[in-house]
């Protein structure tokens, strides 16, 4: 997400941000561009207005024409406004409360309230050690209240057993049952609904008052076009909101309804859904999506993910190995592979370097996921011996290996290319005790802290194989 | 395809119309507090009127690019002076759009159930949450008030409880549901399925798949299977591939379109949430770039809240000022 808009707003403030010179000429059409990138990427057309008001306002004064580098500062301003329509710092989930703590959860069908309650329960439990009661107050949608179900068990949460209820009844007693359990928090799920069915809009202020939730979060699908703000509008009237939950974001969408919903409701994106898998649910920080939208790369949030998911026994074994001269082999590179995958695979991790919105478009699209799971399966078609001395794998072996793994002999052969020259990447890292002349094509100014914020493993291979792909494009094989 | 009953037989028939007549109501009265302000015959045509028009495509997701050729193309005939007034203007520019659609507001054309000798198969696919699986039991009670016999295929695997779900539809349209237990390979189930409906000789087949982000490679490959292994029993299945379009979403809905039709060949489009206040403009930007036929539209949760597409409905649906957007 994100890419896109990223992608046209740096190309068509590039320029200014060379040219030192600025007209009123050329700050129309960098503004004509923005417009035009704010439109594609979803942005409501009152807010896009608005915003571009703002920055134009700001460019014309003083602390941009006066500025040494007025280019520079005409970025800044719109870093600046983006920040600020997506509110200046991310509100965390209001933590320090009473049990047992009502949650509840609005929006539109199809938005992902549902899964977006099981992220929730698995988010306290994992983070912050709290336990939720999951209850569903959507009597309507066929299977609903068992879908929760599942999803509770999934993610090992207390579920509260529905019964013959209405719906403004279950939130009552499953805050009831929420108590008595010594709960700390109780997630309510609620149908899906209209913003214009006014019945409806008058149930959920009815759950909203009778529970007077610690949190209201409206649930956003990040695809949602122009009409994000009426929705929204709807909802934060219906509903005291403290927050929003930004869906689906794990897609292309260029995420616009994101900076829509918060013009609207003025409440902060508090998370971002990526994925059906229950611990898609990332905290949302605008001022790192605003540097992604600008080009200049979330590499925060990149080094929070490798910190929580790269396995740093692994890694630092890998160390280890690497500084007593040891072979890398393919065990390793299998631990590489699965790594990052674990991250969300190179797009994932490519996105949110810095210097990617200056790739030519499509060169994302090119990235091939698949390789990784080629790799990973040609590797576990080895034998623990042949993982540890590739120099054995011949012909017959090839054949067998290809064979057990569903790939060709070609695919057998690229592992084993890959795995050597990994072997040889690590060799030159020992000998130049660093990194950075391996991340060409990066920005290097960004990286030193990046790299000594990661542990070893991340940086190793995984982080610089998107770094050498910005460089080479669409020439490897990866990206045709 | 069945035409949509005329008369509703149950006892929500009251609840549809007056739901209909709301829904009617409110789109008159956008238009008489927005377009039909503006277009007041007699308003002077100047850019400011073109702006709002330009607004008002914007507004209901028709995306940049249609947007800006459709107001250049009034701005022409405004300098030849071919636009007397606010009414000439609306007339132009309703007739530019109902055209656009007009090529693809086409049904999907099933044989009568006597001259079906094996079962007209529709795989429904989309991404997570446009409505795949209601839409589908809304298709289901069409086809069975048209007289076909109908079998479900709950080829959603993955999502908690999405079986059930569609064992609910299946009950309340008193037809069967092939099913397989959770995580089951969804192209068995529909493999099976398949094979089950053609046993029973029944005359459609609707299958259910998981909702998936078109960006999941892995997971199109998947969908790309189901569509293969349907074809090995019957070479012509599926005889209809349903992509279901959320019409709230925006410009994403086209490559959507674009990605679900590189991996199974969508050869038509169902647009659902129509009944809120998304106008679906970026079906003018899947119209033009894929031309995929678009047969039905949702506009709510009732059983026959499903519709033939009609493309002057829509642009008139869509030109109604969307409220609170200006």
């Amino acid at each position: 997400m994100f890419e896109a808009i990223s992608e046209r707003l740096s190309r068509s403030l590039g320029k200014l941000r060379r040219g030192a010179r600025l007209s009123e000429e050329n700050i129309g059409d960098a503004l004509r561009e923005v417009r035009r990138a704010l439109l594609e990427a979803d942005v409501a057309l009152p807010v896009t207005r608005e915003f571009l008001d703002r920055v134009r306002a700001r460019a014309v004064g003083q602390e941009v024409l006066k500025s040494l580098t007025p280019g520079q500062a005409l970025v800044g301003v719109v870093h600046d406004e983006l920040v600020r329509l997506m509110a200046a710092e991310h509100g965390g989930l209001a933590l320090n409360v009473p049990p047992p703590a009502p949650l509840l959860v609005a929006g539109l069908q199809g938005s992902g309230k549902t899964t977006t309650c099981a992220k929730l329960a698995r988010w306290l439990g994992e983070r912050h050690g709290r336990k939720a009661l999951l209850a569903s107050c959507d009597v309507y949608r066929p299977a609903a209240i068992e879908q929760l179900r599942v999803l509770a068990a999934e993610v090992d949460a207390p579920f509260f057993e529905t019964g013959e209820r209405a719906p403004v009844e279950i939130a009552r007693a499953a805050v009831a049952e929420a108590r008595r359990r010594f709960v700390d928090f109780v997630i309510l799920d609620t149908a899906g609904r209209l913003h214009v069915d006014d019945e409806m809009m008058r149930e959920a202020s009815a759950i909203h008052a009778a529970v007077s939730p610690v949190e209201t979060l409206f649930v956003a699908d990040a695809m949602t076009g122009q009409d994000a703000v009426n929705v929204a509008r709807a909802f934060d009237e219906a509903l005291p909101l403290t927050g929003v939950v930004l869906t689906k974001a794990d897609g292309d969408a260029r995420g616009g309804a994101a900076l829509s919903v918060r013009w609207v409701t003025g409440k902060p994106v508090k998370f971002l859904g990526t994925g059906e898998k229950l611990d898609g649910l990332e905290a949302f920080h605008p001022d790192r999506i605003a540097s992604r939208i600008l080009g200049m790369g979330d590499v925060l949030t990149l080094i929070e993910e490798a910190e929580r998911k790269v396995d740093r026994d692994k890694a630092e074994k890998l160390a280890r190995k690497m500084g007593a001269g040891k072979r890398f082999d393919l065990e390793d590179l299998r631990d590489q592979v699965r790594q990052m995958r674990g991250m969300g695979g190179v797009r994932s991790v490519m996105e949110r370097l810095p210097g990617m919105a200056q790739l030519p478009s499509g060169a994302m699209d090119r990235v091939d996921e698949r390789e990784f799971v080629r790799t990973e399966a040609v590797i576990n078609s080895m034998t623990p011996h042949e993982r540890r001395q590739p120099q054995v794998i011949r012909g017959s072996r090839k054949r067998r290996i290809a064979a057990g793994s569903g790939t060709t002999i070609q695919d057998v052969n690229r592992v084993l290319k890959q795995a050597d020259q990994m072997q040889k990447m690590m060799r030159r890292m020992r000998r130049k005790g660093g990194l950075s002349q391996m991340m060409g094509g990066v920005d290097p100014d960004g990286l030193p802290d990046l790299l000594s914020g990661m542990p070893p493993g991340a940086v190793g291979p995984g982080a610089a194989g998107p770094g050498r792909a910005a460089r080479r494009g669409g020439k490897r094989r990866r990206f045709s | 395809m069945p035409p949509a009953p005329d008369r509703p037989t149950d006892a929500r028939r009251a609840g549809i119309l007056g739901r209909l007549r709301t829904a009617l109501r409110r789109t008159r009265e956008n238009l008489s507090s927005g377009l039909a302000d503006l277009f007041s015959r007699g308003r002077k045509i100047d850019a400011a009127l073109i702006d709002e028009v330009e607004e008002i495509l914007l507004g209901a997701d028709v995306g940049v690019d249609l947007a800006d050729r459709i107001v250049a193309d009034l701005h022409d005939r405004l300098k030849r002076r071919r636009l007397a007034d606010g009414p000439a203007v609306l007339e132009a520019l309703r007739e530019h759009m109902v055209q656009a659609l007009e090529a693809v507001a086409r049904s999907c054309e099933v044989p009568p159930p006597a001259a079906l000798e094996r079962p007209f198969v529709v795989l429904v696919v989309g991404v997570n949450g446009v409505g795949k699986t209601t839409t589908i039991g809304k298709l289901a009670h069409r086809f069975r008030e048209g007289g076909y016999s109908v079998v479900l295929a709950a080829g959603d695997t993955f999502r908690a409880a999405a079986i059930d779900q569609l064992q609910v539809w299946g009950k309340r349209n008193g037809v069967p549901v092939i099913a397989q237990q959770p995580g089951a390979d969804p192209a068995a189930v529909v493999f099976d399925a398949l094979r089950s409906a053609t046993a029973r000789s029944a005359n459609v087949l609707i299958a259910d798949t998981a909702g998936r982000l078109h960006t999941r490679t892995g997971l199109m490959d998947e969908l790309a299977k189901v569509r293969r292994v349907l074809g090995r029993i019957d070479p012509a299945a599926p005889h209809e591939t349903l992509l279901v379009l959320d019409a709230t979403t925006g410009q994403n809905g086209l490559i959507q379109a674009r990605r679900f039709t590189e991996a199974v060949r969508v050869s038509g489009l169902a647009v659902t949430k129509l009944d809120g206040t998304a106008r679906g403009g970026v079906l003018f930007a899947i119209a033009r770039e894929l031309a995929i036929p678009i047969r039905y539209i949702g506009v709510g949760e009732g059983i026959e809240d499903l519709r033939d597409f009609v493309a002057a409905d829509f642009v008139d649906a869509l030109l109604a000022r969307p409220p609170g957007n200006g």
